[in-house]
């Protein structure tokens, strides 16, 4: 019904109103019926049997947890940048193609990889998704799905580093706020140490407090020259900045820095995404983007390509996201009461987790879209003053003039907003228009816009801290099966060198999106979207072999149906950016281009000298060489996939393991 | 009624960032293992905390 107006309503300002009940009739239905469906009929799951969390017990890891606070939890967990970025960068198409496949993907993909995984570790005494994989597919799959998750990290840092880059880059009031996390951190670091020991709730509220008095004098910050000045970087410094954060925060014990600044972005995102969710739905905005863009034609300044596969990898977190499944057989499986709430919380989780993207998507389309495509293009096409992008944009077909984009800018307390991409401050822009209508009025956007670039650039660096922290004992345990003493975490020299591998891995390729001419979103977060779903074809691929494996196979399309969407937009995508003959789309070709005018002795903008066209080249073959490895993951997946399926069919009994009354036996009928 | 909604509310909030809840950790070690010493509640939060960086499990989400 919803879908109907959406879908006839063009001419004149649709109503978020239809997008928020759209959604929601959706996720009832999947919820409701798909989703019980696959609890019941395939998964079978079983509330008389014992969870891991139940048989061990022990009060830490291992707690049966009510399921509302378990929600709420693993909420937190899978909650992050992508789907609040990916929507934005998609709404280049119209709202109407992404939200649909946001919704479907998640009914119908994501959230059955959620859920599905989810059941699998509960089944298998809540192991991790390796072990899982290494369990029921052998050991050479295990090998490939580890430097698969190894990469995705490293890439995932590099390119939400990006946008935290791009929202911040000549900004002082945004810098100064970002800046304050610091010293707040730490404060509330040494509060929790030596002050109130173990009192988090207290540490967390003064931190919180503290936060919002930064944002405020951020604008007297901004507002006073000499001040202003200091927190002026450009994006060089400050992804410079960024890989020094890192280090340190990785190196240092987690309660000085790391903690704090993590438990302050828990609870800073989680209150934004509700208070987001309420301002939607008291102010029922209209939404000015049109529903379909002349730019599904693949011509669109924001991500260069097609609908397929490209919209389906920009939208990678908010319908299907891989590093879910990380999470669904992480600390989850280890805390549920009883089997049947794997429903509510891998399903459900995921299901809001989309409502996330929709709100995103709906942030994204309330802008006048002239404003819109300003914030999203980048300088080398619409150039660096107001007037000359509103010509451009104008051009382009989507009307507006320079001092509207001034005053825009001005609202929201910066000198400019043009080609401010990577989606958080679009984001931003939105969140602040739905929230400063609530509270506050006009005079108040500029408060909320910078509340807005806050709270994402918070959990970005915790992502970037954590995940290099993660990663550190990863590369440490890796080298420590050759070299014994790096194993030792507590070792400084093991941590030193594993830490600045894993930053130095990041940091090159965030350095080398900052200094793209394209803006480096347009080329690194498809490579992220890619990946990502990559991870998303794994994990789907493993739920196909299991089911096969306990002899379930007739329900094998419920996940079989979604791996081969994924493979086939992951492959599609992967090839095209390999190997398409257009510059802006393919790296090899975009090599082969500045590759070519060095030969010849030019120099082709952006570049300035020759250092910087070899530059150029150097960059896009080690953006094709991870490509690559993605795909040959991928592929590499498939066919151990494809063998373990084969096998399963052949034999005439159950062979799936999972942990029953004697340990780890083949699975119960 | 309201009350055991707040308490729930704090306990999702504390598990949101690693912590389960200290109470019923103390009482399982003490039914459960008695020969064993129950950590006090800043040793319990400190634990938490390194065990939820250590490297275990898959970092951050996107």
């Amino acid at each position: 019904m919803a879908f109907a107006v959406l879908a006839v309503s063009r001419g004149e300002p649709v109503n978020a109103a239809w997008m928020v009940t759209a959604a929601l009739c959706a996720y009832a239905i999947g919820y409701r019926f798909y989703s019980r469906f696959i609890a019941t009929k395939v998964l079978e799951l079983d509330a008389t049997r014992v969870t891991p969390a139940a048989r061990h017990e022990d009060g830490l890891d291992y707690v049966p947890t009510n399921r509302f606070v378990l929600f709420g939890h693993h909420f937190a967990a899978i909650a992050g940048a992508g789907p609040l970025v990916g929507p934005v960068l998609a709404a280049q198409m119209g709202y109407l193609p992404g939200t649909i496949w946001i919704l479907a993907g998640a009914v119908l993909a994501g959230a059955v990889q959620d859920f599905v995984i989810l059941g699998l570790s509960v089944r298998r005494d809540g192991r991790s998704l390796g072990d899982i994989i290494r369990m029921e597919m052998g050991p050479a799959a295990g090998y490939v799905a580890s430097i698969g998750i190894a990469l995705i990290m490293i890439i995932l840092m590099a390119v939400v580093g990006l946008v935290v880059v791009k929202a911040l880059a000549g900004s002082p009031w945004g810098c100064f706020t970002v800046f304050a996390t610091l010293p707040i951190a730490l404060l509330m670091g040494l509060y929790g140490r030596y002050v109130r020991p173990g009192r988090v709730g207290e540490m967390s509220l003064i931190g919180v407090v503290l936060l919002f008095l930064a944002i405020v004098y951020g604008r007297t910050v901004a507002e006073t020259p000499e001040l202003a000045a200091m927190f002026t970087f450009s994006g060089e410094s400050l992804a410079l900045m960024m890989m020094a954060y890192g280090f340190v925060a990785a190196v240092l014990p987690v309660w000085l820095i790391l903690a704090p600044r993590d438990y302050l972005s828990t609870f800073l995102k989680i209150g934004t995404i509700v208070a987001l969710a309420l301002g939607i739905l008291i102010m029922m905005p209209d939404m000015k983007m049109p529903a379909v863009t002349r730019f599904i034609d693949g011509t669109g300044p924001v991500f260069t390509g097609n609908l397929f596969p490209f919209l389906f990898i920009t939208i990678a977190c908010g319908s299907v996201s891989g590093f879910h499944a990380l999470v669904s057989s992480g600390t989850t499986p280890k805390m549920l009461e009883s089997e049947p709430q794997a429903r509510f919380i891998g399903y459900g989780g995921m299901l809001t987790e989309s409502a996330v993207a929709i709100m995103a998507m709906i942030a994204a389309s309330i802008i006048d879209p002239g404003l819109y495509f300003a914030m999203n293009s980048p300088a080398a096409l619409i150039g660096t003053t107001a007037d000359h992008a509103a010509q451009v944009i104008s051009g382009l077909g989507f009307g507006v003039d320079g001092d509207t984009l001034t005053a825009a800018a001005h609202d929201m307390g910066e000198t400019t907003l043009l080609s401010r991409s990577g989606g958080a401050p679009t984001f931003a822009v939105g969140l602040a228009n739905i929230l400063a209508s609530a509270v506050g009025g006009r005079g108040m956007l500029a408060y909320w816009y910078h509340f807005g670039i806050l709270f994402e650039a918070l959990f970005i660096l915790t992502t970037i801290d954590a995940g290099t922290r993660v990663a550190r004992f990863l590369i440490q345990d890796l080298i420590g099966t050759v070299v014994p003493t790096f194993r030792n975490t507590g070792s400084w020299a093991g941590n030193i060198v594993a830490t600045a591998l894993v930053v130095g891995g990041w940091g090159s390729i965030l350095y080398q999106g900052v200094v793209d001419p394209l803006g480096g979103i347009n080329t690194l977060w498809p490579l992220f979207g890619i990946s990502n779903q990559m991870l998303a074809a794994l994990a789907l691929t493993l739920a196909t072999v299991v089911l096969c494996k306990m002899k379930r196979e007739r329900y094998a399309w419920i996940t079989g149906a979604p791996t081969v969407w994924l493979l086939v937009c992951t492959l599609t995508a992967g090839w095209q950016k390999l190997f398409h003959e257009s510059p802006a789309i393919g790296f090899l070709a975009h090599a082969r281009k500045f590759a070519d005018a060095a030969a010849a002795g030019q120099v082709l903008a952006p570049a300035k000298s020759m250092a910087q066209m070899n530059q150029i080249v150097m960059n896009d073959r080690i953006d094709a060489a991870m490509c690559a490895i993605f795909m040959a993951v991928v592929v590499a997946t498939a066919i151990f996939g494809v063998r373990s399926i084969r096998k399963a069919l052949r034999s005439p009994e159950r062979t799936a393991r999972e942990y029953g009354l004697e340990g780890f036996e083949v699975s119960r009928a | 009624m309201l009350k055991v909604l707040w308490r729930r509310i704090c306990e999702t909030a504390a598990l949101m960032i690693g912590l389960p809840d200290y109470e019923r950790y103390a009482a399982h070690v003490r039914a459960h293992h008695p020969d064993r010493p129950v950590m006090n509640r800043a040793e319990f939060v400190a634990e938490r905390m390194s065990r939820r960086y250590e490297g275990r499990g898959a970092g951050r989400c996107c």
